[in-house]
């Protein structure tokens, strides 16, 4: 589900084959009938924007029939936990959860909490607070388990309990709710769900493999959750042929989060420290807030200190927080989206896009480039001259004068021009080699990095600046090689490893980081691919066809599968030979198996946990979940969301009508959302755009087109931009297949070729017919191949835990023929290429706030004052959306 | 030791990287750069096998109308297939050839010398495929089931690019074997599925498939004929002729192979 898998991963849909080969069941649920669908046992379509609706009916179906899997989830989850009676669901309060504050458009999330933790506790903050705050680490612990373990009713049978609230939540997701919701019957739910759950359980296992399909939504990580949940009923986590694989859509894409290019994060997964969280002013407070005393982050600390030793060296001590202030803070959320609202706002001045084009990819896409035109220079780093570095000569800009950017382009070596690693799908870091050197200037991106940071020192070299300590404090001595002077990558591979001090031996584990300074860890999960100096195990290539241990290596320590101590019964013995992964040896006294266990090696079933002693001490050998405070699979997360405990269905942003579930809340309440000048959404249900459209992508193509739109042979495959429709529709508006389309939305109306296809279909939805379309997003402006920006028809929406967009399911309306400017003229308050108030004026501004400034200082009369100039003019009661250039 | 193709239709997800493949390992350009239109044809922009397409992804979507009632549950199928020269045991533009131009090669394929090649287009009309095409250059083109490849011991570009093993590459004999048993396989799952290129298509195809519906729905001929039927009587004086040019062909074409790749090796680091 929300996943492509055989268009959008081709490489790893090759082991989905192989499975079916050997009997597995596919099934795929998407809107359209796609590549993937065609090699699934079955395909079930619901309406873009459902799936919590079908997930949800799979959580009431496992329940209802009885087909959890009683053992394991009384075991190994929070089924059994009391919550605080405080908590109200959003079943009693019409799609709201207790804690809602109408106008902040906040929760407070301190019902959700398990009871006993939550009264007086002072810092129960978890995650967000508000929609400017910025995010918390993914799945922060944060509750105060400090004192006592959270109580439970192993019988399941009180009415707090954490199963009774999730069998009360989903009770109304009936059969027949599902189908009416996404637009399927309830013959096709039915099908699914008895195959999911016939193969579930001791002997069998089933997978979820999701993408951006679904998390862009404005309830994106709540979709995730859902199967989270389903999982976690028939015991799908931790055991072979389990899981839910998020299929991430770069090749190290996974890496980048991991090794922390989002701005809430710093590598490793620790909290990026923020000026609105007050825990955060010291490391201790730190610690405090976002490091719980029980599970394996009680060892936080340690990760910090050895973080902050690889960033800053004899900087970081003792006596200095070890470096901690240092550290950059946020103020706020700086997202993507966020970051092009504060480009309109004159907030932020510059840019460097590095690998990225969001003149094609940015959703509000004409938004995103008015922000580019509205900043004082911009740094395009890419291997072709894309749409985002040639943004101020994009077909729309009638004067490309008007536009005072300061653009530079610097061209950028490819993936076989440099050393590196990848970290794919599933944690496996695989080391690629450079095969041949870049072509004149292309460079790598550690070359980039690497001597722009050495040119910015010479410039800041003694400065007295305080503000310019953190910056000189960095340590940066990576080896380089060659006439290019190129930083070697094993050398950053090492750093990022971790080694102790002074001698710089290469850390094996990351059990053997200390928090007195004495080692070094850039980010500890990955601590062990560098075990030793000239031992790279992301190079390995000793393959097998069962686990593979010796090929690459997965974080942590060589993993595979997370959480693997649950592949065994709380007993220690395998749930099924067949499904036998790591277990329990009563001769060895310790975990063995085909994985590394997951799990304290030598720490038997049947240890009991001293909560007091805190850490892994605190923690059952039956509590295999080991990264949570209470060692459990939370069916109902106390903390770490901010929109709610438990997912239930919303409708998207712009939707095609009601909420069959809830009349108060029927969208997420506290969807992030951004009330700027050219970023109009509609309601739910507006005649004028009664379409629902998902955007995508295509085999032929990658992302914006960079590697694929200058590539002759891939070009040709995919030549030119379409819209997919059914036959149903393209009748109703008398479009015939490979027509001139006009699509448009309230944002921008843009042109496309139309193939009419019966892999699409029309839905019943709530007893009305709901017409869906999708257009894959891969055209711009620039390369062999050109075509209309689909991006410039989504809005400026995100979803409020870590401020996705939702691409994947909004509205518009289809025209036939080429009538895109004639229909974009008629949108009160479309997206226009340049920013409504120039920088020019915003310039003339400035100058005359200095220069009154300076006048005001010098003045000795009031006379002085009297402006004898006329003022420069500022359209700031122009017309909203409307550029006075 | 005949090598050849047995193309598994059933796991082919459509991704067109035996196309690119074969494009890149062959040097072959994209047809006129940046002006091919969408076609409307499902998937399919490149139409059909050519001079410069020698793989040949084809999408046939079959998808009841009334869906509206079951979903896509019952009889939707969207069938992929990569299409390539099929290397006929008894081939009809060999026989035809009248320069010798095209010959069969220690691998039992067959191989068009295009230096020899004089762009007659006989070729054309006798193979009953359609595969053959004359290209920019006045000659005829065509897979050459990657004989420079075959020649360093390595497998076709295409069938090494293949993610799903949809093209396999191998002794025939070898490949036949394991298409029966997938067909096998298939039937006790309910699913029909044939091998088309049996001895019963014009005497056996080196590149076979397995399809799930009649040849015709793939677009090849349920009965293809070869063009004059003492085909059979002129096959043992053409082997021999062919044998002969193909030691001479075979030797001229590595060679401006090797050539090529040494140019490429000299060139000199940094040129743009
Ligand atoms: S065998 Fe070689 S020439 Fe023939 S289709 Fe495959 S890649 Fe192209
Ligand atoms: S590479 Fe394989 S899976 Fe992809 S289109 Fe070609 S035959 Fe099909």
């Amino acid at each position: 589900m929300g996943s492509n898998f055989a268009e959008c991963h081709p490489v790893g849909f090759r082991w989905v084959m192989k499975a079916k080969e050997r009997g597995c069941k596919v099934i795929h649920i998407d809107p359209r009938f796609t590549r993937t669908s065609a090699m699934a046992d079955l395909h079930v379509a619901i309406r873009s924007g459902s799936d919590i609706a079908f997930l949800g009916g799979l959580v009431n179906y496992i329940l209802t029939n009885d087909r959890w899997f009683k053992e394991y989830v009384v075991a190994y989850t929070n089924a059994a936990t009391i919550v605080a009676p405080e908590y109200q669901d959003s079943e009693d309060l019409d799609g709201l959860f207790s804690g809602y504050d109408p106008e902040g458009r906040v929760y407070d999330t301190s019902s959700w909490a398990y009871a006993g933790t939550a009264a007086g506790t002072p810092n129960m903050g978890h995650g967000a607070k508000s929609a400017n705050e910025p995010h918390s680490k993914e799945g922060n612990p944060g509750m105060d388990l400090r004192r006592y373990p959270p109580r439970s009713d192993p019988t399941l049978q009180d009415p707090h309990c954490v199963f009774q609230i999730l069998k009360r939540h989903y009770a109304r997701y009936t059969p027949e709710m599902v189908a009416s919701i996404c637009g399927c019957t309830p013959a096709e739910f039915d099908i699914v769900a008895r195959t999911l759950c016939d193969n579930s359980g001791r002997e069998r296992t089933s997978a979820f493999a999701y993408a951006v399909g679904w998390t862009q939504h404005t309830v994106g990580v709540q979709y995730i959750r859902t199967a989270g949940i389903v999982q976690a009923l028939l015991g799908n986590i931790g055991r072979p042929g389990g899981g839910i694989m998020a299929l991430r859509g770069h090749a190290t894409i996974q890496g980048s989060t991991d090794i922390a290019t989002l701005y809430n994060l710093l590598p490793g997964y620790l909290t990026a420290p923020s000026v609105q969280i007050p825990d955060h002013d010291t490391l201790e407070g730190w610690l405090r807030r976002e490091m719980p005393t029980t599970g394996w982050w009680a060892n936080g600390r340690k990760y910090m200190v050895s973080f902050l030793k690889a960033w800053y060296g004899d900087a970081a001590r003792a006596d200095n927080e070890w470096g901690y202030q240092l550290l950059p803070k946020n103020v706020g959320d700086h997202s993507h989206m966020p970051m092009f609202v504060a480009m309109h706002e004159g907030v932020v001045k510059g840019f460097m896009a590095i690998g990225q084009n969001p003149a094609v990819g940015g959703q509000n896409a004409v938004y995103q480039r008015a922000g580019l035109a509205n900043l004082d220079w911009m740094v395009a780093r890419d291997i072709f001259m894309t749409e985002t570095a040639d943004f101020w000569r994009a077909p729309d800009v009638k004067d490309p004068s008007a536009i005072q950017t300061e653009v530079f382009f610097l061209p950028a070596a490819t993936v076989p021009e440099m050393d590196g690693s990848f970290t794919n799908t599933q944690r496996l870091l695989q080391w690629h080699d450079k095969g041949v050197e870049s072509p004149g200037d292309c460079r790598s991106d550690l070359w980039f990095t690497h001597h722009l940071y050495q040119r910015l020192r010479a410039l800041y070299q003694g400065s007295t600046n305080p503000n310019d300590v953190p910056f000189l404090s960095l340590t940066w001595d990576f080896e380089e090689e060659g006439p290019r002077r190129e930083p070697k990558a094993e050398s950053i591979l090492k750093e990022v490893n971790g080694y102790t001090l002074p001698d710089r031996v290469p850390v094996a584990a990351f059990a053997d980081l200390k928090d007195d300074g004495s080692t070094v860890s850039g980010a500890w999960i990955y601590t062990g691919v560098y075990p030793k100096d000239g031992v790279n195990k992301a190079a390995s290539r000793n393959g097998d066809d069962w686990v593979a241990l010796g090929w690459g290596f997965a974080w942590p320590a060589n993993r595979h599968i997370l959480y693997n101590r649950a592949s065994a019964d709380p007993s220690g013995r395998p749930w099924s030979e067949r499904k036998k992964y790591v277990w329990w040896s009563e001769d060895e006294k310790q975990w063995v198996g085909y994985d590394i266990p997951d799990f304290q090696v030598t720490k038997p079933p049947s240890y009991r946990g001293v909560w007091s002693r805190g850490g892994m001490d605190a923690l059952d050998g039956t509590d295999a979940f080991i990264m949570k405070p209470d060692g459990k699979a939370w069916l109902f997360a106390p903390s770490g969301l901010v929109d709610g405990p438990m997912p239930t269905h919303y409708e998207p942003w712009e939707g095609p009508g009601a909420n069959a579930l809830y009349k108060a809340a029927p969208r997420n309440p506290v969807a992030k959302l951004f009330n700027v000048v050219g970023n109009r959404y509609i309601d739910p249900g507006d005649a004028a755009f009664p379409i629902v459209i998902s955007t995508y992508r295509l085999t032929e193509h990658h992302l914006s087109g960079v590697m694929s739109r200058w590539v002759p042979w891939l070009a040709e495959l995919q030549p030119e931009l379409f819209v997919e429709l059914s036959p149903e529709l393209a009748r109703e508006r008398g479009i015939g297949n490979t027509d001139w389309v006009t699509v448009a939305t309230p944002r921008t109306a843009i042109e496309c070729k139309a193939l009419v296809t019966r892999r699409l279909k029309p839905f019943q939805v709530m007893g009305r017919t709901v017409h869906q379309v999708g257009m894959p997003w891969h055209w711009g402006y620039r390369g062999i191949v050109t075509g209309a920006v689909v991006n410039t028809l989504a809005s400026l929406v995100g979803d409020p835990n870590v401020t996705i967009h939702e691409g994947k399911a909004f509205m518009c309306q289809l025209h036939a023929g080429r009538r895109a400017e004639e229909v974009a003229r008629g949108l009160p308050d479309r997206a226009l290429p340049l920013p409504h108030v120039g920088r020019r004026e915003r310039q003339a501004a400035e100058a005359m706030i200095d220069r009154g400034i300076t006048l005001a200082e010098q003045a000795s009369s009031l006379d002085e004052l009297v402006v004898k100039e006329p003022a420069p003019y500022l359209p700031l009661d122009a017309p909203i959306g409307v550029y006075h250039g | 030791m005949a090598k050849g193709f047995y193309t598994d239709t059933t796991v082919c997800i459509g991704c067109k990287a035996c196309q690119v493949a074969c494009h890149q390992w062959n040097g072959l350009p994209a047809e006129e750069p940046g002006e091919r239109e969408l076609t409307g044809d499902s998937y399919d922009n490149t139409g059909t096998l050519s001079a410069l397409n020698w793989r040949h992804v084809k999408f046939i979507e079959q998808i009841p109308e009334d869906r509206h009632q079951n979903g896509f549950l019952d009889g939707s199928r969207w069938l992929m297939m990569s299409d390539v020269c099929k290397h006929c045991v008894h081939a009809g533009c060999l026989e035809v050839c009248p320069t010798g131009a095209i010959i069969r090669t220690e691998f039992d394929s067959v191989f068009i010398q295009t230096d020899v090649c004089n762009g007659c287009r006989a070729c054309l009309a006798a193979c009953p495929f359609g595969v053959v095409d004359i290209g920019s250059d006045g000659k005829a083109h065509k897979c050459t089931l990657c004989y420079d490849r075959l020649q360093h011991g390595m497998e076709p570009a295409c069938a090494q690019a293949c993610p799903t093993d949809s093209i396999r590459f191998g002794e025939v004999s070898e490949l036949m074997a394991l298409a029966e048993q997938r067909a096998a396989d298939l039937g006790a799952h309910g699913i029909q599925a044939q091998i088309y290129g049996k001895d019963d298509i014009v005497g056996g195809l080196n590149c076979f498939y397995l399809l799930v519906d009649k040849p015709e729905v793939y677009g090849l001929p349920a009965k293809p004929e070869l063009p004059s039927s003492n085909v059979a009587a002129a096959l043992g004086g053409s082997a021999a002729t062919a044998a002969l040019l193909a030691i001479t062909g075979a030797v001229s074409f590595r060679k401006r192979r090797m050539d090529d790749m040494s140019r490429d090796e000299s060139a000199p680091e940094d040129e743009p």
